[in-house]
């Protein structure tokens, strides 16, 4: 069977962004841009389910500007077979990057589609669910386990309060959650090898998809600033503190 | 304008995150319902009725949606929704896992995790793990929001008698089914609804050590939450984590033992009233945000703590 990982180009985890001194925007100039973690993670269990003879063949995809073959490398080079770039210009919405992966699931019709449950700059947690009701496709979200059984798929979810096991028709969409797997690091040679797998580039035209603009980002700001505190010397101040100043416990 | 709030539950009880999104709904205004989709849901729907201030409650009773499956609750959502302007919902796991189907269904963008509503269709939400908080506008006629619930003080649970009527529609999209499900069973409060929350960090260094915050949070009737850190180390469970990826909480009191203070990991927690940092390196970046913080090793400073409350 045919896995299909959706990856993002985002700025990496360990830098933190801040807002432009005019509010327009978040600085991004000269930032460090990676492979948003939880697609990582979507790579990971791909390679995975192709290394135990489950998956056949792992495709990659990517939406976004041209650096964002960048990541479909990285993922090729952690074991993906081949890659699609969906180039867009600019930063299109959830809502886009659903229809523009449903014409790639119509094209390459994966029986399983692999995507991470957010990504770590818009924090939207939406791609997979909608990607989910155009493709008229089952979802296991926030999956911490999988496991596929003939043609369907069992999969294990993060939910508050504990975990819950749903059994999907395939074709399905997972998303994935931080204990699904820890992803490996790619090996030089295999590194060396990403360059020479095939990577297609194709546009919104060609999938049929026409991408327009629901939200408008009027502004941003940095967070309200929370006042250091200070410093308690031992335990006994600071419960006589917390009982008496901040009146928090009795 | 009418907003359509859905109902978090478990096919027995109104779940409060409900009340914080019919907060949020009352800040956008209008008319605001509540639809509780669920099987042998009656006492959810009197629950919602008795909110002040709603409509009416819409009851989808149904097998189909006894398990909130995302599948059929969606186009349930979905197609009652054709007479409302905005279906807010609260943005736990089941809202996130949900919300976003209906927006796509109806083929509009989803404003997820809004902290504050400037005006009916201007938004504040947390982007990039709360470093900045960005303000959207949507031009979309019907608006899908998922509620941030620890930014909207929950309404009253009492005062209201809304009608409830029963929404007969039966969807079953016919592509997943429900196995089963492992509730952590705790005679703690949530996570997200303590007043009082500890959490241990990576200074924990292994999981047994966590019995040293149960006795703290039994005294205090604190929830225990954890770093993700810890969780990735293994200490605990993934339900545990408070943070970005996590889970959202702000009381009264948060503890954090051995928690350095990363970005994700601040954004989980720093709307907590008052934050006790516990930790021995004294340039840890959680001390920038507590209130009262205390350079001690926390082997020793726990059972002390514990003693002295």
């Amino acid at each position: 069977m045919k896995a299909l990982v959706a990856v993002k180009r985002v700025v990496d985890y360990n830098v933190k962004v801040r807002a432009k001194a005019d509010g327009s925007d978040v600085e991004l100039n000269n930032v460090k841009m990676a492979i948003n973690p939880f697609c990582e993670i979507a790579v990971e269990e791909a390679v995975r389910l192709k290394e135990a003879g489950t998956v056949s063949e792992v495709v990659v995809v990517s939406v976004g500007e041209k650096s964002s073959q960048e990541q479909i490398r990285t993922a090729l080079a952690l074991g993906a077979d081949r890659g699609i770039h969906v180039e867009v210009e600019g930063r299109p919405e959830p809502l886009e990057i659903a229809k523009l992966l449903k014409g790639v699931v119509d094209k390459e019709q994966p029986q399983l589609v692999i995507l991470g449950k957010q990504s770590i700059d818009g924090d939207n947690n939406q791609t997979g669910q909608m990607l989910g009701a155009l493709a008229n496709m089952g979802q296991g979200t926030f999956a911490s386990e999988i496991k596929i059984d003939g043609d369907s798929l069992e999969v294990i979810r993060e939910v508050d309060g504990g975990l819950q096991t749903l059994k999907l028709s395939l074709p399905a969409i997972v998303t994935t959650d931080l204990r699904l797997n820890e992803p490996r690091y790619a090996s030089l040679p295999n590194i060396m090898k990403a360059k020479k797998k095939p990577l297609d580039v194709t546009n919104p035209e060609e999938l049929g998809v026409s991408v327009t603009s629901h939200i408008t980002q009027l502004g941003v700001a940095p967070p309200p600033e929370r006042a250091a505190g200070i410093k308690v010397e031992d335990v006994a101040q600071l419960v006589d503190k917390l009982k008496n100043e901040a009146k928090v416990i009795s | 304008m009418k907003t359509l709030v859905i109902a978090e539950h478990d096919n027995n009880t109104l779940k409060p995150a409900t009340h914080n999104a019919v907060a949020a709904a009352q800040a956008i205004g209008g008319d605001i319902d509540i639809l509780v989709a669920g099987a042998d849901c009656g006492a959810v729907a009197e629950a919602a009725a008795a909110i002040p201030g709603v409509g009416k409650v819409l009851s989808a009773d149904n097998a189909v949606y006894a398990n909130q499956l995302a599948e059929n609750v969606a186009l349930l959502i979905a197609d009652v929704a054709a007479a409302y302007d905005n279906v807010v919902a609260p943005a736990t796991t089941g809202g996130k896992n949900t919300m976003p189907r209906v927006a796509a269904l109806m083929d509009v963008a989803q404003i997820s995790d809004i902290i504050a509503v400037d005006s009916p269709d201007t938004f504040k939400r947390p982007i990039y793990a709360g470093n900045v908080i960005a303000t959207v506008q949507s031009s979309d006629v019907k608006k899908v929001i998922t509620v941030r619930t620890t930014a909207f003080d929950g309404v009253p649970e009492e005062g209201g008698s809304a009608t409830v009527e029963a929404v007969a529609a039966a969807h079953d999209a016919g592509l997943s089914s429900f196995v089963g499900e492992e509730v952590a069973v705790s005679d703690r409060p949530e996570l997200t609804a303590a007043s009082v929350v500890i959490s241990g960090g990576r200074g924990m260094q292994n999981g047994d050590n966590f019995q040293l915050l149960e006795g703290i949070a039994d005294k205090l009737g604190a929830a225990i939450g954890a770093s993700r850190a810890a969780v990735d180390a293994g200490f605990v469970p993934n339900d545990y984590q408070v943070g970005q990826t996590g889970k959202i909480v702000a009381p009264d009191l948060y503890i954090a033992v051995g928690i350095s203070g990363a970005i994700q990991h601040l954004a989980g927690m720093k709307d907590s009233k008052v934050i006790v940092a516990i930790n021995k390196d004294e340039d840890a970046p959680i001390f920038q945000v507590a209130d009262y913080g205390l350079v001690a090793d926390l082997f020793q400073a726990l059972p002390e703590l514990e003693s002295a409350i």
